[in-house]
């Protein structure tokens, strides 16, 4: 097991100064979330406020309340996930070649396109000068990230890990998958997301840090267990079985099971697969839901890592979450089940950490 | 004793670059020592007016019989010529046996930028190119050459820039240390892109020449295009007759200095060496040859051969850059160059650093100009930097027959 010992989230919730735990919810009427921003001059020179990219900015906040929380200033090790990177950088730098028929094409883009330099940026602030590695697949960004971290606690050589999945929604991403039917049209409203049965989701985004370690501290705030991954399961048979063995393998059943927290996104073509889970296997389960609060982006469950986190530490289920409204106190056992377009399915398992 | 335990082992290998496909092919051309960096033929940009590149020289349309795809509605130029890379690589594999855990680790940078700069205004303006909108994400090649091969466990994308590939062989390796997986394809894609050649013309880093890697005049770099992959296994699933080298050690580091240019005191340089060299419990003294990250650049070859220079003082072992045959295929130059490392390994050659004539003032290393047939190699360091300072280093050992 491995402790978060620290913890930050930026999301399209106020949820930023980690004291208030979803009591403001804010309802947007637009499918495509983003963020409620910090103010960046806490965290920037002002020179470079001017030159750094948003996302940039997103990972480096994230990263540097995260630290705070934990009371350290460098981190031993950094581990970021992100399915888009800067790929609004690398839209800005195309679009300059084009306008410019590739001559005297400005750089500045182009060196911030790099989807390694929300990591760079971090080691850069920290002076962490270790091992820095950034993944980049869909949905399994953010949980290669995460075990790759649990990789690296268990072999010693450093103390600790810095995680984070951090993703930008910005209209030329959403135009171009909105063309595909990723998201609805009409636009809806993201509280009502599971009300209608339609196809496509809405757009999201975020940036969520966790400070992690081998041994639980005064700060502990829970333990990951677990993290495993899965692609392009044949059916419902195939994901159950997945599920059960990734329990097996920590010797828990079902039954142990205080909360799954599901990714349903209001897509009707994809969302079957909980439905027919909470039926199926989590049917004697309380259920919650997310994304309703921070949209759908290849990170996702990084806020859903956060949500688990604090529901354990604070004991506490928001009503906004439930789908399954008779959560039983204590929580000592979360499961995190999530997939992106039925091709990239992950489970994460948190526990009490004082269980 | 069991001389095997807990080892990772590389027991198949594929490539495409500049150079041609297969192995075969490579190893000839790196022996030939005449380097395939050319007139820039099937990419559409105005530079290619005025600047060279290593593109593999086929287009699309001749890859995709190549790659044996069945279905190429919206490829990309990346994910062609990573399954035929991958083909190659996972030719001994059974995949057949479900009890082998087996994954794929791939590492690439531009991977979708061939197809965004093409059609961009289509994605955003009609209908006509949606089955390309979804290459844009980088699991996309990855996720293809899975479907292509079979290969149903553990799959991942790293992109940290030019030591992605690197990266990606590393952590297959870990993931095999820590009983995760018995057998991972690793390595790395990358196409040419306009993206990339404007991005690195504008920063004013490219030489309109072949390079010349670690030499006093040297203006730049070249960009490439090609991927390659190593099947590596665990000491439980590798059979001995596909052995081909172990890979024994690997560091990463990062300068924690600028988001595109390397620490100038060739720091992290040297700690991804020597994290790779202590990893496989070697003394630097042993080291027989370094296959260089050399793109050619001002800064890359000024602190990497500071950073030799640091982690071996006056016992430098022989090291070459291969990057003027190829020129720098960014995410897929770790993989690229793993494979002619383990190839130096095999054939006990090391290859040519072509176009070096004069040595650096600031530091008093000289790398090989000529092929070398001479010496017995037994392990071969890699060396992969990247934008943001982003450093790796691979250390390939001989196994004992």
């Amino acid at each position: 097991m491995i402790y978060i010992n620290g913890l930050a989230n930026i999301s399209p919730q106020p949820a930023f100064n980690n004291k208030e735990f979803l009591t403001d919810i804010r309802q947007y009427k637009t499918n495509m979330l983003q963020c409620i921003e910090p103010d960046y001059s806490h965290f920037f020179h002002p020179n470079a406020l001017r030159r750094i990219g948003r996302v940039l900015k997103l990972g480096w906040a994230g990263a540097k309340s995260c630290l705070d929380d934990a009371g350290i200033q460098t981190p031993d090790t950094i581990c970021v996930g992100t399915g888009k990177g800067c790929f609004k950088n690398t839209h800005v730098f195309l679009n300059s070649v084009i306008e410019n028929d590739e001559k005297f094409v400005p750089p500045s883009p182009f060196i911030q396109s790099a989807h390694g330099s929300i990591a760079s940026q971090i080691a850069i602030q920290t002076g962490c000068k270790n091992y820095n590695m950034t993944y980049s697949h869909r949905a399994f960004s953010f949980e290669s990230a995460l075990i790759d971290a649990m990789m690296l606690l268990s072999e010693g050589k450093y103390k600790n890990v810095l995680v984070g999945g951090v993703d930008e929604i910005e209209e030329i991403q959403f135009r171009t998958f909105d063309r595909i039917g990723h998201f609805k049209n009409p636009e809806t409203n993201n509280l009502s997301l599971f009300t209608e049965k339609s196809k496509g989701t809405i757009a999201g985004e975020g940036s969520a840090f966790f400070f992690l370690e081998n041994h639980p501290t005064e700060k502990t705030y829970a333990g990951i267990r677990s993290v495993h991954t899965f692609s392009n399961p044949k059916g419902r048979i195939e994901i159950e079985k997945q599920i059960e063995n990734f329990l097996n393998h920590e010797n828990l059943t079902l039954k142990d099971l205080d909360l799954v927290i599901l990714g349903i996104n209001g897509d009707s073509d994809f969302d079957w697969i909980y439905y027919d889970l909470m039926k199926s296997i989590f049917s004697e389960n309380n259920h919650a839901y997310y994304k309703h609060l921070c949209g759908e982006y290849h990170t996702s469950s990084a806020f859903a890592l956060w949500l688990a986190t604090k529901i354990l530490h604070l004991q506490e289920v928001p009503e906004i979450i439930q789908l399954k409204n008779n959560v039983t106190k204590p929580v000592r056992n979360i499961l995190i089940y999530n997939h992106y377009r039925d091709m990239n399915h992950s489970l994460i398992l948190l526990t009490d950490p004082k269980e | 004793m069991n001389t095997k335990k807990n080892k990772v082992f590389v027991t198949g290998m594929g490539i495409i670059s500049s150079l041609g496909i297969g192995i075969h092919q490579n190893l000839e051309r790196l022996i030939e020592g005449r380097s395939r960096i050319g007139a820039i033929r099937h990419l559409k940009t105005r530079l290619s007016n005025e600047l060279i590149a290593g593109e593999v020289p086929l287009s699309n349309k001749e890859l995709i019989p190549l790659s044996g795809i069945n279905d190429a509605k919206g490829i990309s130029r990346a994910a062609l010529l990573g399954i035929i890379a991958a083909r190659e690589a996972t030719k001994n594999t059974d995949f057949n046996d479900s009890n082998v855990r087996t994954g794929i680790i791939s590492g690439t940078t531009a991977e979708s930028m061939t197809n965004i700069e093409l059609y961009l205004q289509d994605f955003l303006n009609n209908d006509s190119r949606n089955e390309y909108i979804e290459s844009q994400d980088w699991g996309y090649s990855t996720e293809v050459i899975a479907k292509e091969l079979g290969i149903f466990g553990y799959q991942t994308t790293i992109n940290t820039a030019c030591s992605s590939a690197a990266n990606a062989i590393m952590t297959g390796a870990r993931m095999v240390k820590h009983n995760m997986l018995d057998r991972v394809l690793v390595g790395g894609t990358d196409a040419l892109s306009k993206v990339m050649l404007n991005g690195f013309h504008a920063l004013m880093i490219v030489d309109p020449q072949i390079s010349k890697p670690f030499d006093k005049n040297r203006r730049g770099l070249n960009l490439g295009e090609g991927a390659a992959f190593l099947m590596i296994e665990s000491d439980k699933v590798a059979e001995e007759k596909n052995i081909i080298c172990e890979l024994s050690g690997y560091g990463n580091s990062n300068d924690a200095y600028h988001l595109t240019a390397l620490s100038p005191d060739g720091k992290g340089a040297a700690m991804a060496m020597m994290n790779a060299i202590e990893g496989s419990g070697l003394n630097p003294k042993k080291i027989d040859y370094i296959n260089a990250h050399g793109t050619g650049s001002e800064n890359n070859d000024l602190s990497e051969a500071l950073g030799i220079e640091k982690v071996f003082g006056k016992n430098i072992p022989k090291f070459s850059s291969t990057k003027p045959f190829t020129g720098h295929t960014l995410g897929s130059s770790g993989a690229l160059e793993a494979v002619f490392s383990i190839l130096s390994l095999q054939k006990n050659l090391v290859f040519p650093n072509l176009n070096f004539k004069n040595s650096m003032d600031e530091v008093d290393v000289t790398p090989e100009k000529d092929l070398v047939r001479s010496m017995k190699i037994n392990n071969v360091l890699s060396n992969s930097f990247g934008f943001g300072g982003n450093n790796t280093s691979l250390l390939f050992l001989k196994t004992e027959s």
